[in-house]
């Protein structure tokens, strides 16, 4: 991808190489935390954050930095930016830093912010390391929110509960109650957490297959074979 | 040649660890204040959870005991910590005491005990850990209820060999897929208790003599 269109990497971070329904990364936190959405959210914003920071920095420096240090320098660019992130969501979000814990500072080693620092924003210019950079965020964290609300809403049968740890007292009443009583268990623990990312994994093929057909109404076979290879391979 | 390229290059290393080393003690600079503020805040939230404001009426936050030295390690607290002092009309009618379980599953749980004068629980929070989201975070009093199965007991009530999990025959409730935690926590506030009962006096007399300054 040498010719690199804003459009094409919008639509590569939000879609078609989404870093959590395709390339499959960083599932530790993304499992770990979408037991709500306000975790959920806390967690995407804050990975997004440095995600960002992390793809302009680089850019920045991609001249500079040589072969030999460069692993080492964008190692302790990105967990600048993570450590920054910690901090400041410790001053105005306290509550919320208390119940992330341990997964702010593990933002450091989600493979999708050394992955696009290295793969991607070292070889580019500014602008468009920092729209990529935006945009695989905002793709890890929409489907962070998605698995969220799936989660909390089988799991503890409410949606946007506790969204004053983000947003202030005002969000207080944002809570639906959809249904009272225990949910689905299975929903809250881990578990649960990678069958329902799987099905979300599952209708986004749905959907781009079917979108596939619509364009070419009988699809060679070989097209199912490369999939695979997509699902874990091409960064950029 | 090879020389001069790891000179170049520590040269660069160190360069970039100077600015994002600035970045970090900027940012540390920046946000000190507030944290301390949020700090400070929710601390005082747990405090007034234990003991409502009805209930006392002296500033919890600020009337304080030092932990001994010495009993620091008892507590399982790695630094200098204070018990907090509950008064009521000049009498002293409880502690607020700190304490670390250091056998959490991901590391240590920190926790405050709040012990009426008699010795029984008045209850027990919980104020960080790293424990893992949806497994061993129930002992926070956000997610689970659990952690008020403490409330009004003492050391005789439940009996020693009974202060632990159900799964070591005591009668905590342990949680589903977390055993280590909920034990962790139930040990320390055992340990707590047994520390109460033998300094009690000492805390006592000290208090004493800190509400005689002004």
């Amino acid at each position: 991808m040498s010719e690199t269109s804003y459009r094409d990497i919008t639509r590569n971070g939000l879609w078609s190489n989404n870093p959590a329904l395709v390339q499959i990364l960083g599932l530790c936190p993304l499992l770990a935390v979408s037991g709500s959405v306000v975790n959920a959210l806390g967690l995407g914003l804050a990975t997004m954050l440095v995600l960002a920071g992390s793809n302009i920095a680089v850019s920045l420096i991609r001249r500079q930095a040589s072969e030999a240090v460069r692993i080492p320098v964008f190692v302790m660019i990105i967990a600048t930016f993570t450590t920054c992130t910690e901090l400041l969501m410790k001053a105005y979000t306290y509550e919320l830093y208390q119940i992330l814990g341990i997964f702010i500072p593990l933002i450091v080693t989600n493979c999708v912010i050394l992955g696009r620092a290295e793969a991607f924003a070292s070889k580019q210019p500014v602008g468009v390391a920092a729209l990529d950079g935006l945009m695989m965020g905002t793709g890890f964290c929409l489907v962070l929110v998605t698995l969220g609300a799936i989660r909390e809403l089988l799991g503890s049968g409410t949606l946007f509960a506790n969204m004053q740890l983000l947003f202030g007292p005002a969000a207080a009443g944002w809570k639906l109650e959809l249904f009272n009583g225990p949910g689905l268990l299975l929903a809250i623990l881990p578990p649960g957490a990678f069958i329902l990312m799987g099905f979300l994994i599952a209708l986004k093929n749905i959907i781009d297959d079917a979108a596939a057909r619509r364009r070419a109404p009988d699809p060679e076979p070989q097209e199912k074979a490369s999939r695979r290879v997509r699902t874990t391979g091409v960064i950029n | 040649m090879v020389t001069r390229s790891i000179r170049f290059n520590s040269l660069v290393l160190s360069l970039f660890a100077l600015v994002t080393a600035l970045l970090l003690a900027s940012t540390h600079l920046g946000t000190r204040d507030t944290i301390a503020a949020a700090e400070r805040a929710a601390a005082q939230k747990t405090l007034l959870e234990l003991f409502p404001a009805e209930q006392h009426d002296n500033d919890l936050l600020d009337d304080t005991l030092p932990v001994p030295p010495a009993y620091l390690k008892t507590l399982g607290l790695g630094r200098p910590a204070v018990i907090h002092v509950v008064r009521k009309g000049g009498e002293i009618s409880g502690f607020v005491i700190p304490a670390t379980a250091p056998d959490g599953y991901s590391g240590n749980i920190h926790m405050i005990v709040g012990i009426d004068a008699g010795g029984a629980i008045v209850g027990v929070r919980v104020t960080g850990h790293a424990e893992t989201p949806g497994l061993g975070d129930k002992i926070e009093l956000r997610i689970d209820p659990w952690i008020l199965s403490f409330n009004g007991l003492s050391l005789g009530n439940p009996p020693r060999e009974r202060w632990g999990v159900k799964k070591d025959q005591g009668m905590f409730d342990q949680f589903t897929g977390a055993t280590i935690t909920p034990r962790g926590v139930v040990r320390k506030v055992r340990d707590v208790l047994e520390f109460f009962r033998e300094h009690r006096n000492e805390l006592i007399e000290a208090a004493g003599d800190g509400a005689q300054q002004p």
